[in-house]
């Protein structure tokens, strides 16, 4: 420790204090908001419409109305289906936790058995998209990376970004990034189009297509960075950025020593 | 005014201030080490390039803090080559900055124009050779080779042609006619209006000929067309666009109208479609009104109708050339 400290009044303190601790802040976020995530499966059919009524009057029915029939500021829930409550309420996007812009993925507040109660009670009101089962769902076997990725180029890439890490809309809104998403979750946005998303109906995208499109993501998902550093796969502009900043700064440093004349 | 004002005298170059390694042997004998040491770590670059060559395999991943998960592969053979290149231009540098000489020479410039005796012997010499050639008396060398010369000249303009052919009318048709059918883009398959729900987008081209086997780019470039369905009360169209939609689906060229990028992002909510280059944001409610941005136009609409299967179909081709602004269009 004396040892070290007797550097404490070097020139170059100071800046290597701010780099170590800009690494140590660095590492400790990514450590800490890298929580794994457990998908529970469809509890539809066991959960009781009466359990998921008694949630929604305490949980929704301040916004989405006492019978689901919506308000001023939240849509009617009538005929959204089990795929919508499942999609909103199991990736924490529902309860909102503010109103700005628009609903973010975050913690769930609910238990899978009780999303599935809220599901089911909301498809009782009148039908709507269901939740795929994990039948529907291997897309594995049913999938295929090729097709998935031409039709994730024309009917996903404009928002969600060419390489699946989502994308900026209008007025702050955004589309999310589609990386590390449950393929229940994703089939389930592709049949519902929540908030901003419009639907992909199975007539135009077929089931089998969006299985593609799932494998395609998850293929995109595992793809290592060969290239080396990926620099978050969004093209141009953390490229830029860096080659502007590091790049310029470095060259900016190297043409002052250059000038400098020798003591 | 008289010019009082004493004239600034040429203060001329300051004094040499003379370098620690020039007159202190301890000095340039650290100096000479660290321009060694500068090389050395070059050297040490190039056997890092090396190495990771041959000894890394591409597919091991390392993590490292702020970059994430990187390639070792790429990442050594990046730094070694990055090392060995800039320790050797750091070393000369350093090596020149501290022990090369340091003396100052100023040189005079001397002037351009050649002396006359020389200019004089250079016309000479010029003109006794074109005598000797018999420039002025064959004349038949003289034509021949000035035609030689001037169609040399004239193969350059030739290959200009290739530039063409002019686009002609291929920038104000596009393969939608009077009946062609909507198909889904990829697959090929025909659309039903009750295929749609309501909030629903489908990107589609229009069906291939009979006998047509493949898609040509530069067709897909200009009838790739966006179907969105609405309610039909959200529309708020005058009577003509109005009968162009069909149970509230509506059709637009995906071919944005200021340069031309595919205009697909379609937020559900507030009808509004972004063109994802420069932002343009045209309202669907009212026939692609421009609400933001730099496009000029609405997206031409694309009327609808049913055939006689109940797939839906265009109405007739679109009524403007599609896409961005060029010279000879008419509006």
């Amino acid at each position: 420790m004396k040892r070290l400290s007797k550097y404490r009044r070097h020139r170059a303190a100071a800046p290597m204090l701010l780099v170590l601790a800009l690494l140590a802040i660095g590492t400790t976020f990514s450590v800490a908001s890298a929580t794994p995530n457990k998908s529970a499966l469809a509890l539809a059919r066991s959960a009781s419409i009466e359990e998921g009524k008694q949630i929604f009057l305490k949980g929704c029915s301040s916004c989405h109305g006492l019978n689901a029939e919506g308000g001023a500021i939240a849509p009617s829930l009538i005929g959204v289906g089990a795929a919508s409550v499942d999609f909103q309420v199991a990736t924490g996007r529902m309860p909102m936790a503010d109103m700005s812009t628009q609903a973010m993925r975050k913690k769930p507040v609910y238990t899978p058995e009780q999303v599935a109660a809220l599901a089911v009670y909301v498809a009782s009101l009148a039908p709507g998209p269901a939740i795929p089962g994990d039948e529907l769902l291997n897309y594995e076997r049913d999938g295929s990376v090729a097709d998935g990725g031409e039709l994730f180029r024309n009917n996903c890439a404009m928002c969600h970004n060419f390489a699946g890490q989502g994308g900026a809309l209008t007025q702050g809104k955004y589309a999310p990034t589609v990386m590390g998403v449950e393929p229940r979750h994703i089939y389930e946005a592709m049949i519902t189009g929540p908030q901003s998303m419009p639907v992909f109906s199975d007539k135009i995208i077929t089931p089998e297509e969006k299985l593609s499109i799932i494998k395609w993501i998850k293929f995109a998902e595992s793809e290592p960075a060969l290239g080396g550093a990926s620099l978050g796969r969004v093209g141009p502009v953390t490229e830029g950025l860096l080659v502007w900043t590091l790049g310029i700064g470095i060259l900016i440093g190297v043409a002052v020593w250059l000038a400098m004349k020798a003591r | 005014m008289a010019n009082d004002l004493e004239a600034i005298n040429d203060p001329g170059i300051p004094a040499h201030v003379h370098r620690k390694a020039d007159s202190d042997p301890l000095a340039a004998k650290k100096a000479e080490r660290q321009v060694a040491i500068l090389f050395a770590l070059s050297a040490i670059g190039t056997i890092l390039f090396i190495v990771s060559y041959v000894a890394i395999p591409e597919d091991i991943f390392v993590f490292i803090p702020v970059m994430g998960s990187t390639n070792a592969h790429q990442l050594f053979l990046g730094l070694g080559l990055a090392f060995s290149l800039f320790f050797i231009g750091m070393g000369a540098i350093h090596w020149a900055k501290t022990l090369m000489p340091d003396q100052e020479v100023s040189v005079q410039r001397h002037e351009f124009r050649s002396d006359e005796e020389d200019r004089d012997e250079l016309v000479k010499t010029a003109k006794e050779g074109a005598a000797a050639a018999g420039l002025g008396r064959r004349t038949l060398i003289k034509r021949t080779l000035g035609l030689s010369l001037g169609l040399v000249g004239l193969s350059p303009l030739l290959l200009l042609r290739d530039l063409g052919p002019l686009p002609g009318k291929s920038l104000s048709t596009t393969s939608w006619k009077a009946g062609t059918r909507l198909v889904t883009d990829p697959g090929d398959r025909p659309i039903k209006p009750e295929d749609l729900e309501v909030g629903a987008v489908a990107q589609v081209l229009p069906a291939m000929l009979p006998g047509q086997d493949h898609r040509v780019l530069s067709d897909i470039g200009k009838d790739a067309v966006l179907l969105i369905r609405l309610r039909p009360e959200e529309f708020n169209l005058d009577a003509e666009r109005l009968s162009w939609t069909h149970e509230g689906i509506i059709a637009f060229s995906k071919i944005c109208s200021h340069m031309g990028c595919a205009v697909a992002l379609y937020e559900q909510q507030t009808k509004h479609l972004l063109c994802p280059c420069h932002q343009s944001t045209f309202d669907v409610t009212r026939a692609a009104k421009v609400l933001f941005g730099p496009a000029a136009r609405p997206l031409p609409q694309l009327a609808l109708a049913l055939d006689s299967e109940g797939y839906l179909v265009a109405k007739q081709p679109f009524n403007e050339p599609v896409g961005p602004s060029f010279w000879e269009r008419s509006s």
